[in-house]
């Protein structure tokens, strides 16, 4: 779990904005998640939670404030007073300490499990074929799929393409991880094969987590703090004892009431 | 109107055309095939990552170039640069001609390669390049592979353009050789199924290697 002696927050938003044209996402958006927390992110479709996500991961830019992994600014800096851009070059560096699993797996279809696996260590790691080969091995047999390593993706159930593509995002160490609705595209009976694992990972490493999911039953497990979003604010944070048994705001228990 | 066929006449013209089907027609067709699938990758990819203004040059020259007849950009390069050779000529104009039109279908392939898998390749801090090489261009062929090949042969179909700019391919052989003999008959059906057993079979292999780059494991 998360060291006591480091206070920088694995994440900050600071002032964060996020439009879509005119459609304002997210607006004046302040939150940090600290070292080790495994944070879930609720509300309803269109409250800006997938986006938070896809901002941490550099996949939509930001339009307005600032984002900090471990301290570093990830996209834009203030100079002299002033909101600078961060170069391809820097946004790379950051971005090696993050990983995302999506809601649609997005595996590589033309390489099989274990190169879908070894692609980013040997290719942005450096790391040796061999090496990565042996590593990669160990994260299939953690996610259940030892025997899988030479098939391709398609050959696959969702269920267990999800679980390659949790390996192939462990493969990286990251030290955040970002969870997209991982189990949204799955049928309802093997959620659960895909969500063991994340609760396995979830209680031996000290993994970073930034959840966007609609299993309260895993938020709970999981995650020590929730965020209640709607309308691209935060309506309410707590533990989820607090948010899913006795939630304080009126918005929380609207949602909680409808999609329990 | 009779149809007078001689046998004698065909074997006489046979290795005639086959020389200057292999010394021209094959040539600039590998030649230049070879070219437009590299130059309209090439185009495809830059038209990706440029600038939009960039892009809108890149667009109209491509535009150009296939809208304009390939016999006019054979004569305008072949009388302006007269320091080239009619085949190398030939071999350009073919290839930067059909360039542009595959340039158009690896676009579509590039288009239809899926969001998430770029959102992957960000995920993981993969370089432009590599994501490229190991994951766009691999699943943007798969789909381009067919439409590729027919650019191929109806190139190859083309060649008898060259002709204009005083190549002997394979149809102008037959014609000299009719006009030399009186005998275009054996001479122009001969070329008609040499075209034929060029790019039939060559069609078939392009069926097979869509089958083979498909993802139907």
């Amino acid at each position: 779990m998360p060291s006591a002696t480091d206070n920088t927050p694995a994440i900050r938003f600071e002032n964060v904005e996020k439009r879509f044209g005119d459609n304002v996402v997210l607006k004046d958006l302040n939150f940090s998640v600290a070292k080790g927390d495994r944070v879930t992110l609720i509300g309803p479709s269109g409250s800006g939670k997938t986006t938070i996500l896809r901002l941490v991961m550099t996949l939509e830019e930001l339009s307005d404030g600032y984002i900090f992994v471990d301290g570093d600014p990830l996209t834009y800096e203030k100079r002299d007073g002033k909101r600078v851009a961060l170069k391809e070059k820097h946004r790379n560096e950051i971005r090696k300490r993050i990983g995302m699993v999506f809601q649609q797996f997005n595996l590589f279809p033309n390489m099989t499990v274990i190169e879908n696996i070894i692609e980013a260590p040997v290719h942005v790691l450096g790391m040796s074929k061999a090496d990565a080969k042996e590593k990669a091995r160990g994260l299939l047999k953690q996610v259940g799929l030892a025997d899988k390593a030479d098939q391709h993706p398609l050959e696959l159930s969702g269920g267990q393409q999800q679980r390659v593509a949790i390996a192939r995002a462990l493969a990286m160490d990251p030290d955040i991880l970002l969870l997209d609705e991982v189990t949204s595209a799955l049928d309802p009976e093997i959620v659960g094969e895909v969500l063991g694992v994340l609760r396995k990972i979830a209680e031996t490493t000290d993994i970073t987590m930034l959840i966007v999911t609609h299993e309260m039953q895993f938020a709970k497990d999981v995650s020590n703090r929730v965020l209640m979003f709607d309308g691209g604010r935060i309506v309410e944070e707590d533990t989820p004892e607090v948010i899913f048994s006795n939630p304080k705001h009126e918005r929380t228990k609207k949602f909680l009431h409808a999609i329990v | 109107m009779t149809f007078d066929w001689n046998w004698n006449t065909a074997w006489d013209v046979l290795p005639i055309l086959l020389a200057a089907f292999l010394q021209v027609t094959l040539v600039v067709t590998v030649v230049s095939t070879a070219i437009a699938a590299v130059l309209g990758l090439i185009i495809a990819m830059l038209r990706r990552s440029v600038p939009k203004p960039v892009d809108a040059v890149l667009k109209f020259a491509v535009d150009f170039i296939r809208m304009t007849p390939i016999v006019v950009q054979l004569l305008l390069v072949f009388y302006t640069f007269t320091n080239l050779d009619a085949i190398t000529c030939g071999i350009i104009v073919f290839g930067i001609h059909y360039s542009t039109y595959m340039a158009e279908v690896y676009r579509a392939g590039i288009d239809a390669v899926p969001a998430g898998q770029w959102e992957a390749t960000t995920a993981l801090s993969m370089p432009k390049g590599r994501t490229w090489s190991a994951v766009i261009i691999p699943q943007a062929l798969r789909a381009t592979v067919p439409a590729l090949g027919n650019y191929a042969i109806s190139m190859f179909k083309d060649t008898p353009f060259l002709i204009i700019i005083g190549l002997v391919e394979l149809v102008q052989a037959g014609l000299v050789y009719g006009g030399n003999t009186f005998r275009y008959t054996e001479a122009l059906t001969l070329v008609g199924i040499i075209f034929l057993a060029a790019s039939y079979p060559t069609s078939l292999l392009i069926g097979r290697l869509e089958k083979r780059l498909a993802f139907s494991y």
